[in-house]
């Protein structure tokens, strides 16, 4: 059971929705529809968020995602189509409802942080706790308890004004995660911050993201930010989904031109994993293997080394060719004494670590999972293709156009 | 061409009208002014029963913490020069004048301003009356005054509530629309109920803004209560108003600079009550 669905969501803004939704049934475009004073926010928008997962949103200024987001809590209220919330239609939820719905199970950070400059950080972290009507010392203490998370502890009683940017944002967090919210809808959370504090923030957002599991969906018009901290990519523009995939897929497989363009003047590097790259170790060898049967399996498939595993496939190092002659030489029974220590990476490692571990280590490189079992290896060649077949040819492509700093949002918060 | 078109007869269909009202309701405004006249009697009788100079320790000890010590002193000062010129009754008098009416304002603007702030509608229907208010002559609020509740301290309370009340209205809708759309938002989205975003969000943050309109307020009615000396409002407006009628020039002065000085202190003081909060120094 998908966390939120989403089906066929559709805003329209202005004064008539029914007519804009007419218009939008007749065919007509965005801009027709424009000039007839509606303005079209998302239209038949429609994808799941599992339990858990990392959704990023993403698209230029007026693309419709801020929309979506707002539909979301309802602060933009939906002009047709369903949001189910753990399979209930939200969009049928009274006054009362949605106010339970806004105070429990989806909270929210803003661009521009949107701290109360009357309440100290403590008070504005219990803000929501305070809305539930938590008595003060209880609100206090979660609300300080979600600021130690955040890494804030110490300044529960300073004010806003006095915080930096990046502090700022913690608190906005911080505020989010106090009522142990399911979902966290989080709009722009970093752009606003200088680029050094939004990686920092997004490095931690991710190690944050570990501990508390919570359903995220994550708003951007940067896509490298997207590509570094979500799970899976919903692409809009003019109000519509373009394309939903994994940060590889979209890569990959850019949908439509709107999307290669997009990707263009990504660094491969960074966004392509091991995962990319992986290939079957088609031989392995066991600690108790003769050196004899360690040299047949290499020359069987001409490796100049081999990885040696356990019987449950976790990782124990690497046997040489060199080592294994010298075995049969002194004659040794195993090639146990001679296995050499050897570095693994995970399976998400990014290609531009694996370059550098690659250019010390010269022989198969494993790859592992969490328990430190083989799943595969990757090579130099590999790496290398992989890297020369998805950089764009930067000469015949046009500059892509930059993206903005921010939108301007329109809101009708109910 | 135009007097051959009868006159429109708006004084005399004014005059019907206030006939009628004051011949309908005025056993209810009558109770309504010896009400508001014991109590403006009990705080005057009550302030004179303290001695001057107590009275001076505690306003200028009040001036001091909200405003600062300059502020504390020049409020000592002050007040015992108006001692000194033999004007303390007539400085208490108009005080409490002041006192009642800006109460009074307060207790009507402020509420009117949130639902202006929060209904077009209401807005729309409060503004064009507000601004009627303001822009009619003072004087003209104190004829139909005397009818309802005649000669004295309580017409002059009653018309200076009218002319002071508009910018606490103003300014408190002025406040709550001027709170940042984002922190609304954040209000929104965490589920709070309309009057818990009015509480927590948009009027401790409107607060330096209304406190504005609550001064403005209390300058008007200052001014108010002067010329309400013409209806026997007593008080320093009440020397003024003698002072004319006896061609006395000094006099006049006297009173006029000890105005002057009352109206600095309210000033000084009510400014900066308020400006202390965060939310003042966070925009």
């Amino acid at each position: 059971m998908a966390k939120i669905r989403i089906e066929k969501l559709t805003k329209i803004f202005g004064p008539r929705p029914k007519e804009g939704l007419r218009m939008l049934d007749a065919g007509k475009s965005n801009a027709e529809i424009r000039e007839a004073g509606h303005a079209v926010g998302i239209s038949d928008v429609s994808f799941e968020v599992e339990q858990g997962e990392f959704v990023v949103v993403m698209g230029l200024s007026g693309s419709g995602k801020s929309t979506l987001i707002r539909c979301l809590n309802r602060l933009n209220e939906p002009s047709r189509g369903h949001i189910y919330i753990d399979d209930e239609d939200i969009t049928t939820y009274d006054h009362d409802q949605l106010l339970k719905l806004r105070q429990h199970k989806i909270s929210m950070v803003f661009q521009h942080f949107a701290l109360f400059p009357h309440r100290t950080v403590v008070d504005n972290a219990a803000y929501g706790l305070e809305i539930q009507g938590i008595e003060p010392e209880e609100r206090r203490r979660r609300a300080n308890e979600a600021l130690e998370l955040v890494g804030l502890k110490g300044w529960s009683d300073s004010y806003p004004s006095q915080l930096s940017g990046g502090m700022q944002q913690r608190v906005g967090l911080a505020r989010a995660l106090a009522v142990e919210p399911d979902i966290l809808l989080m709009d722009e959370a970093f752009s606003a911050l200088d680029p050094l504090i939004r990686r920092d923030m997004q490095h931690e957002m991710m190690l944050l993201q570990q501990r508390v599991k919570k359903t995220i969906v994550f708003i951007t018009h940067d896509l490298d930010e997207a590509l570094q901290v979500g799970d899976r990519i919903v692409l809009m523009k003019d109000g519509r989904v373009v394309q939903i995939g994994t940060p590889e897929d979209i890569l990959k497989n850019p949908a439509s031109a709107y999307v290669e363009r997009f990707v263009e003047n990504v660094d491969m590097s960074r966004v392509l994993t091991a995962q990319a790259v992986l290939q079957r170790a088609r031989v392995l060898a066991f600690p108790g293997d003769g050196p004899r049967t360690a040299l047949r399996k290499m020359n069987d498939d001409n490796y100049a080394s081999l990885l040696v595993v356990e019987r449950d496939y976790t990782l124990r190092g690497t046997i040489s060719v060199e080592a294994a002659s010298k075995a049969v030489q002194d004659g040794l029974k195993t090639i146990e004494p001679l296995i050499e220590e050897t570095p693994s990476i995970p399976i998400n490692e990014p290609l531009m670590s694996i370059i550098g571990i690659l250019s010390e280590w010269r022989w198969l490189l494993p790859v592992v999972d969490e328990n430190n079992k083989v799943l595969g290896v990757v090579t130099r060649a590999a790496v290398l293709t992989a890297l020369a077949e998805n950089t764009p040819d930067k000469t015949t492509s046009a500059e892509p156009e930059s993206e903005p700093e921010s939108e301007p949002e329109r809101s009708d918060a109910a | 061409m135009i007097p051959m078109v009868p006159k429109f007869p708006l004084a005399h269909m004014i005059d019907v009208a206030l006939n009628w009202l004051t011949h309908n309701f005025s056993w209810l405004t009558q109770a309504l002014s010896h009400g508001i006249s014991a109590v403006i009697d009990v705080i005057i009788t009550g302030l004179l029963w303290v001695p001057p100079w107590l009275l001076i320790l505690i306003v200028a000890a009040i001036g001091w913490r909200a405003a600062g010590r300059r502020v504390g002193i020049f409020t000592a000062l002050g007040l015992l020069f108006l001692w000194n010129l033999r004007l303390w009754q007539p400085t208490v008098e108009t005080f409490t004048l002041v006192l009642i009416s800006t109460l009074i304002a307060v207790a009507i603007g402020l509420p009117l301003g949130i639902a202006a702030a929060l209904s077009k509608r209401t807005s729309r229907v409060v503004m064009p009356v507000l601004d009627f208010m303001q822009t009619m002559p003072a004087f003209v609020y104190l004829i139909p005054a005397i009818p309802f509740f005649g000669l004295g301290a309580v017409s002059a309370s009653v018309a200076t509530v009218i002319f002071s009340t508009p910018p606490t209205i103003r300014l408190t809708a002025l406040g709550i629309q001027q709170v940042p759309s984002d922190l609304v938002e954040a209000a929104d989205a965490f589920g709070s109920s309309p009057r818990q975003k009015l509480f927590k969000v948009q009027l401790p943050m409107a607060v330096p803004t209304i406190m504005a309109g609550i001064n403005q307020t209390i300058m008007l009615a200052l001014s108010m209560v002067v010329i309400a000396a013409m209806i026997g409002a007593g008080g320093l407006g009440g020397k003024v108003w003698q002072a004319i009628q006896r061609l006395e020039p000094g006099k006049g002065f006297e009173s006029g600079i000890a105005i002057v000085i009352l109206a600095m202190i309210l000033d000084r003081v009510t400014q900066r009550i308020g400006r202390g909060s965060p939310a003042a120094g966070a925009h």
